[in-house]
């Protein structure tokens, strides 16, 4: 289909991604009926300050939301909030909502998002057992979250971490049990691994590593974590943070091509030219990785999807991929993240630890893959421009401080 | 509510009523102000809300963090009075505060 005979585009999704698309579509000029189908009560929002700054209570849901609700209606964005996309019919380009109504479509984006996991325990649905997608979800840990409360944080993701570091701050008492034998096992190097450990232990966090939760304890509200090993740990609340699975149930029952996540091509385009994914439920192929398919959970997955689907809809210039890009706030930490770090032999370190300010760069071979810099933006502004442009720098210039990171990454090839 | 004036690098102007306590960015992004993605929401980690403040207005601006200057060194076209506008809180001070867009984010 042509982009001319595009009247009507559906968007299934109301987060970062969704909505974005929705805006960027109307920026981009396209004129036709835009419906955005989202299942919270609230206009799109951003998540990352949910565990940051929005659970710290320093900033309100108004802050949080990508435009005020108000702008959906002057830009003729039909925003249905509380409904549930439950069927799409393909051959007749229709989705159907919860309740039956059926609304047809020229072009689809699904922008479904992710749902965290819960915990596969008995007591995982006591009273004080929470997960963390939602700023409904937060707003029900806040209640909870009072200074001398005892906290057990399930997993040491990034949100793990994020949370027991608001917690300390607030003055609640943190346990952080994790299965693996080193936080952040799945998204960083033991050696940033490593360092976020020592920093959580210093601040007065307890960690449980290597930690197999048995059951949730608790009658009607919980009252602590029983591990295999026989330990009980109390708690007047319990977050769990052990990750999100995609969510393709529609994607699978329209029979798209789904493999950890719906697979797209590099504009976004399922197996179905008419419908396109994006955001945490999507795979596409990482143009400055080979091609490999990979399906990220970030801000800025959400929004260069939202930019390519609008660029293709409404023929518009074409958008070009950025080096993925990630960040995470702890204590008065900024942990900044760019590229992707998988299949890394070999690390450089520009500045040391003890500083609390250095950056850990990733190669394989020689080719520089990506960069934790922690409270060194330079470093990671420069190492993202490096992987963007295809270029590399060995890892004994990288180590060289008496050059500053914008000198290296202008003499880079 | 204090306006300020965000102007497109093509001279297009934009007025904008910016509740205290916000930020320079996200009045702008909440009203739709092109030229200012602000992909990461204000959490000073994308370095895509550059904007020249009006000279008349730095001091009341304030000075740049240490993490603002070193994103702001790798951004396009930077000046003297390049600020990203994520870190400038709108206080009462800045009503009537002007800032312009530069040509491009990246």
């Amino acid at each position: 289909m042509s982009t001319d005979e595009i009247k009507r585009i559906i968007i299934i999704g109301a987060g970062q991604a969704g909505g974005e698309t929705a805006q960027r579509l109307r920026q981009g000029g396209f004129e036709g009926e835009i419906t955005l189908i989202g299942e919270e009560p609230a206009a799109p929002y951003q998540r990352p300050p949910l565990s940051k700054a929005y659970l710290k209570g320093d900033l309100d849901i108004d802050r949080l939301m990508l435009r005020p609700a108000s702008v959906y209606a002057e830009e003729r964005i039909a925003l249905l909030t509380k409904t549930r996309a439950v069927w799409i019919d393909r051959a007749n380009r229709k989705v159907r909502v919860e309740g039956g109504r059926e609304l047809p479509y020229d072009a689809l984006v699904l922008a479904t998002g992710a749902k965290p996991r819960k915990l596969p325990l008995v007591g995982a649905d006591l009273d004080g057992v929470y997960l963390f997608r939602t700023a409904a979800d937060v707003d029900r840990v806040r209640e909870r979250f009072v200074s001398g409360a005892k906290l057990i944080v399930i997993g040491a993701g990034y949100i793990g971490l994020e949370v027991a570091a608001v917690a300390r701050q607030c003055g609640l008492d943190v346990t952080v049990v994790e299965t693996a034998v080193r936080p952040l096992a799945r998204v960083t190097s033991p050696e940033v691994a490593g360092f976020f450990l020592d920093e959580h232990t210093r601040q007065g966090v307890r960690f449980v590593l290597g930690g197999q939760p048995a059951l949730i304890k608790g009658s009607d509200r919980v009252t602590g974590v029983a591990l295999t090993d026989g330990a009980e740990l109390p708690a007047d609340l319990v977050i769990a943070g052990i990750g999100v699975t995609p969510d393709i149930a529609i994607a699978e029952q329209c029979g798209l091509t789904v493999s950890n996540g719906i697979a797209t091509d590099r504009q976004c385009r399922t197996s179905d030219p008419n419908i396109f994914a994006i955001g945490d439920c999507a795979a596409r192929p990482m143009v400055h990785y080979d091609g490999r398919m990979a399906r990220l959970e970030s801000v800025h997955n959400a929004v260069e999807g939202a930019k390519i689907v609008a660029a293709v809809l409404t023929e518009g210039k074409e958008h070009t991929e950025e080096a993925p890009w990630f960040w995470s706030d702890q204590y008065d930490l900024k942990l900044q993240i760019a590229g992707l770090f998988q299949g890394y032999d070999r690390i450089a370190f520009r500045g040391v630890m003890a500083d609390r300010a250095f950056a850990a760069f990733y190669y394989k071979g020689d080719k520089l893959i990506a960069v934790d810099a922690v409270n060194r933006p330079a470093e990671y502004l420069g190492a993202k421009m490096l992987i963007q442009t295809n270029r590399t720098l060995p890892p004994s210039v990288i180590e060289d401080m008496s050059r500053p990171m914008k000198e290296l990454v202008a003499s880079a090839r | 509510m204090p306006k300020i004036t965000y102007i497109e690098s093509n001279g297009k102007e934009h007025v904008v009523d910016a509740p205290i306590g916000q930020t320079v960015m996200e009045a702008a992004v909440k009203h739709a102000v092109p030229g200012i993605d602000a992909d990461c929401g204000g959490a000073c980690a994308c370095a895509t809300c550059h904007v020249y403040v009006d000279p008349e207005w730095l001091t009341k601006t304030g000075e740049q963090s240490s993490m603002e200057q070193s994103m702001l060194d790798f951004a396009n076209d930077v000046e003297d009075n390049s600020r990203l506008s994520c870190q400038i809180k709108v206080s009462a001070e800045l009503d009537g505060l002007v800032v312009r867009l530069p040509k491009s984010q990246h």
